[in-house]
Formats: C-alpha cells, sequence, structure tokens
C-alpha cells in the first residue's frame, strides 16, 4: 500500500512539474519565437548569433531557464509515450534518463559557448 | 459595448451552419434514399465476424430499430440490450460505424454511409455475445474509484445542509447526471492501452463526490483516484466530452482531480496528506 | 473468423483528439531535435569561425526544410500547450476547440513567416 501511494504521489508531482515547466516554457518559447525571426532575417550568421549573445548576461540566464525547463518537461513526455507504446518499465525510465542528461549538458554547453563565444 | 457586438460563439455558430449545410447537401442521397439498408452486425464474442442484413428503410429510422427488425425478422438469434428506448436508460449503447452511441437516439439518416451502417458491441468491454458487453468492468473501476457515498449521519441526526449555490455544490451538478451508459468509457483510448486505467465515468463520479461536504472518505478517494491508472493517465483526447449523450465533461472531472491530486501529492489536501 | 473489432480512427476524427495527436507528435520530434539542436549551438565553443564552419554544414536543403519544419511544430506544440493549460488550470469553458484552430492558423503562420523572413 505505501508503494503503490508512493508511486502514486511520484506521478502526480511529475505531473506537476511537466505543467509548471509548461507554463514556463510558454514564455520563453514565444519570446525564442520572435528572436528567431528577428535573427533570421537576410540569412544567419555566427558572428551575428554570438555578436547578440556574447557577454550579454541576460541571454544566458534567459537560456539557462529555457535549458532548465526543457530538462524537466521534455523527459517527463518522453515517459509517457514510452509507456503507452511500450510497457512501463526499464525502457521509458532509461530513455528519458538519457534525454535529459543530453539536454542539461548539452545545452548548458551551448548557453556557456554562446556567451563566452569561445573566449574560455 | 462588446455585448451584443462580437461575441466569440458567432464564430462557432456561423461555422456551425455552414457546416450543417454542406453536410444535408452531401447526404441528400441518403436522406432522400429508400433502398434497403446494407447492416454489418457482429456476431459472436470476442471472436466473431461480421454479418451482413437488409434492411427496409423507414421514415425517422433509429438504429435501434434495425437491431430490433434484424431480431424479430431476420435472425432471432440476435443478442442485443436495450430498455427504454427514449434515450433515458443508456442500455442500448453500441458502436455504430465504429462511434459509441445510443442506437435509440441515433437517426439512421445521419450517420447511414451510402446504404451501409456497422453495428458492433460498445469497445473496450468484453463481448459476451453479438451486441451485449460485459459491463462489470466498468462498474467494478466506479467502485475502484470509490465512486459512491458514504456519510456519517443517522437518522437521528438534523439533515445535512449544502448550499445549493455554493462553489462544490454546482461543480457537483455539473456531473451527476451520469447514468452510467458506458459510451465515454468506451470511446476512450486511453483505457484501450492501460487497461487498469479508471476511466471517465469512474472519475467522473469520483469528482462529484469530492464536492460532496458531507461525504467522509475524501482521503481514500482520493488515494484511489492518485494511482498510475488515475486521473494523471487522462490525455485530454476529450472523446469522452464529445460523446456522452448527457453532454456530460468528464475532461473537466479530471481536470479537477488533477488539481486536487497533485496539490495533495505536493502540499497535503485538506483531508489529510496523500 | 476474426477477433471483435476495436476503437479505430473513426472514433478518433473529432477536433480534441486531432489537437492531442498533433501535440504528442511535435511534442516527440521536438524532443529528438532539441539535442542536436544544442550540439550544434555548443560548437560556438569554438570561436566564432569555427561556429561559422560548423553553422555551414546546415546550408544543405534537408537541414533547411527541418529547420522550417521544426518552427511550425514549435509553434502547434506552443499554442496547443498553452490550450492544455487552460483545458486543466483555467475555468472550464469546454475543450478549448478555438485554440486548436488558432494552433493550426499560427503553424501556418510562423511557416509563412520564416520562409518569408529566411533568405
Amino acid at each position: 500500500m505505501g508503494q503503490v501511494m508512493s508511486q502514486a504521489v511520484l506521478q502526480a508531482k511529475l505531473w506537476y512539474a511537466q505543467r509548471i515547466s509548461a507554463m514556463i516554457l510558454g514564455i520563453c518559447v514565444s519570446i525564442h519565437l520572435i528572436i528567431i525571426f528577428y535573427a533570421i532575417r537576410g540569412g544567419l550568421t555566427a558572428e551575428e548569433i554570438l555578436g547578440r549573445t556574447q557577454g550579454n548576461i541576460a541571454f544566458a540566464i534567459f537560456y539557462e531557464i529555457f535549458v532548465l525547463a526543457c530538462f524537466v518537461h521534455a523527459p517527463i513526455g518522453l515517459a509517457n509515450i514510452l509507456e503507452e507504446t511500450f510497457s512501463k518499465g526499464f525502457i521509458s525510465k532509461a530513455l528519458s534518463s538519457i534525454l535529459a542528461i543530453l539536454i542539461l549538458i548539452l545545452g548548458t554547453t551551448a548557453v556557456i559557448g554562446v556567451y563566452t563565444g569561445g573566449a574560455l | 459595448m462588446l455585448d451584443m457586438g462580437f461575441n466569440i460563439n458567432y464564430f462557432f455558430i456561423s461555422q456551425k451552419i455552414i457546416f450543417d449545410l454542406f453536410f444535408t447537401i452531401y447526404r441528400y442521397n441518403e436522406l432522400m434514399s429508400n433502398t434497403d439498408l446494407k447492416v454489418k452486425v457482429w456476431r459472436g464474442a470476442q471472436e466473431g465476424e461480421f454479418v451482413e442484413y437488409l434492411v427496409p428503410r423507414n421514415p425517422n429510422q433509429t438504429v435501434l430499430d434495425v437491431v430490433t427488425f434484424i431480431q424479430r425478422k431476420l435472425d432471432p438469434t440476435l443478442s442485443y440490450r436495450f430498455a427504454c428506448r427514449v434515450g433515458m436508460c443508456g442500455s442500448c449503447a453500441m458502436t455504430v460505424n465504429g462511434v459509441a452511441r445510443w442506437t435509440c437516439r441515433t437517426h439512421v439518416s445521419q450517420i447511414v454511409e451510402g446504404d451501409s451502417l456497422e453495428i458492433a458491441p460498445l469497445n473496450n468491454l468484453p463481448v459476451i455475445k453479438d451486441l451485449a458487453t460485459d459491463m462489470r468492468e466498468f462498474f467494478n473501476k466506479w467502485k475502484g474509484a470509490v465512486g459512491f457515498f458514504k456519510g456519517d449521519k443517522t437518522r437521528h441526526d438534523d439533515f445535512a445542509r449544502v448550499e445549493p449555490q455554493s462553489p462544490e455544490r454546482q461543480l457537483a451538478n455539473a456531473g451527476i447526471e451520469c447514468i452510467g451508459c458506458g459510451v465515454c468509457y468506451s470511446s476512450c483510448e486511453v483505457v484501450q492501452s492501460r487497461p487498469n486505467y479508471l476511466g471517465p465515468a469512474a472519475l467522473n463520479r469520483a469528482w462529484t463526490l469530492t464536492n460532496d461536504v458531507r461525504d467522509v472518505q475524501q482521503l481514500d478517494r482520493l488515494r484511489a483516484v492518485a494511482g498510475d491508472e488515475g486521473c494523471h493517465a487522462c490525455h485530454t483526447q476529450g472523446s469522452c466530452t464529445e460523446r456522452c449523450p448527457k453532454k456530460l465533461e468528464p475532461t473537466a472531472s479530471i481536470a479537477g482531480l488533477k488539481k486536487l491530486v497533485a496539490r495533495a501529492a505536493v502540499r497535503g489536501s485538506k483531508w489529510g496528506k496523500l | 473468423m476474426s477477433s471483435r473489432p476495436k476503437l479505430d480512427l473513426r472514433a478518433k476524427t473529432h477536433l480534441s483528439y486531432f489537437a492531442y495527436a498533433c501535440h504528442r507528435f511535435s511534442g516527440l520530434l521536438l524532443a529528438c531535435f532539441v539535442p542536436l539542436h544544442f550540439l550544434m549551438l555548443s560548437q560556438s565553443l569554438r570561436g566564432a569561425s569555427e561556429f561559422e564552419r560548423y553553422l555551414g554544414l546546415t546550408d544543405f536543403w534537408v537541414f533547411k526544410f527541418g529547420e522550417w519544419a521544426l518552427v511550425i511544430l514549435l509553434a502547434i506544440h506552443l499554442v496547443g500547450g498553452i490550450r492544455l493549460i487552460m483545458i486543466e488550470f483555467g475555468p472550464w469553458r469546454g475543450l478549448r476547440k478555438a485554440w486548436t484552430q488558432v494552433a493550426v492558423l499560427f503553424g501556418i503562420a510562423c511557416g509563412l513567416l520564416f520562409l518569408y523572413l529566411a533568405n
């Protein structure tokens, strides 16, 4: 009974976390879409990208929040899909954990990258 | 200024008018036709086949009329359920052309495809015979979701007072007309893919009871709908709300439960910790 | 002799299910894309000219088409997601079908805007 309940509590918390991160992402993605449309005018070059982001702490914080929200939101979504397509168990936990790690590590690396512009 | 001017409903009303117009023109042939209907009916149990019957058309014919005709005039071995035949009891629910409906309230002219109809038992439920399904798991899940009332007053106590305008009573009112027909349950893809999922009807009933201030099992109920197979498995596909013949909205009830259970899991509820 | 019929496409041809399907499909593709996107952006650690070189790898039309498709999927997933948040946390006003229509229109608008602004 205790095990069933703690599973249930976990499911409820995951649902909550996914919705809260979704709200954060709603704001981040809206802003990001505007940035995308602004940035792609007349083509996209590395200098243009880095010219905007390098040394810009506001962008760095914004994108790190974005990465963290993705890190919560996407793996939970993927886990749901996998559990329903295949059965509950190892595969869904493993693949969503891998996605979570990829997003966190690659995402933070990317944020550091565009903030420093290679001047590390 | 805004009340008689732009109203979002005009947008939907005009879409509906245009759609109905096209629908009538498109179905003109079906509406005017008088050739026999070719009705495929599921015969057998979990294994079986569709058997085709030819049924004469009649004005204002419902699908229940068709099934009754087949059983009385063509094949007395056909098994099916019905009771009131006027859209009150929900016994006649079947899958018609792939969609769960009350057959007594479904006019043939509205859903016939050319001359064809396909009638099958309700989905997601085991088939006993032909068009009759075993509803036990449906009602067992109702119990499983603590979808029944238990109070702590006796006949010696005063009446319980429930304020009709209170938010809880309003929320309960929105969902209590359910008569357990099973249409929502058999329309739900999550029920199909998670066999232990409690389902829209059970969760809807649990929600109405969550809003019954007299009930004393709220913590048990929260725990019952919180599990892996509880409210959080719902993906808001909306088939239940789309198909409910009483126009109930299990999606709303389940959304209410999701919030309640999530808050209870994180912060505890007014009835105790999950 | 065959197995009893199951829920098929005919049960799912309604707007709310379509919204769910689009949301799930777009979410899955975005989840696959995002790590690659981060990988590409992290090449900026190599400095501007190296970054430019890696960016050049995406000049193939396949990548350009992919970027366009992903912007549309992002737009659909965003508005579909707002719809879900409204349904689950907002005051109940039905299945929010208007939001589904907005999601599709917004996706189309973003797609067109992308084509117009990109070179």
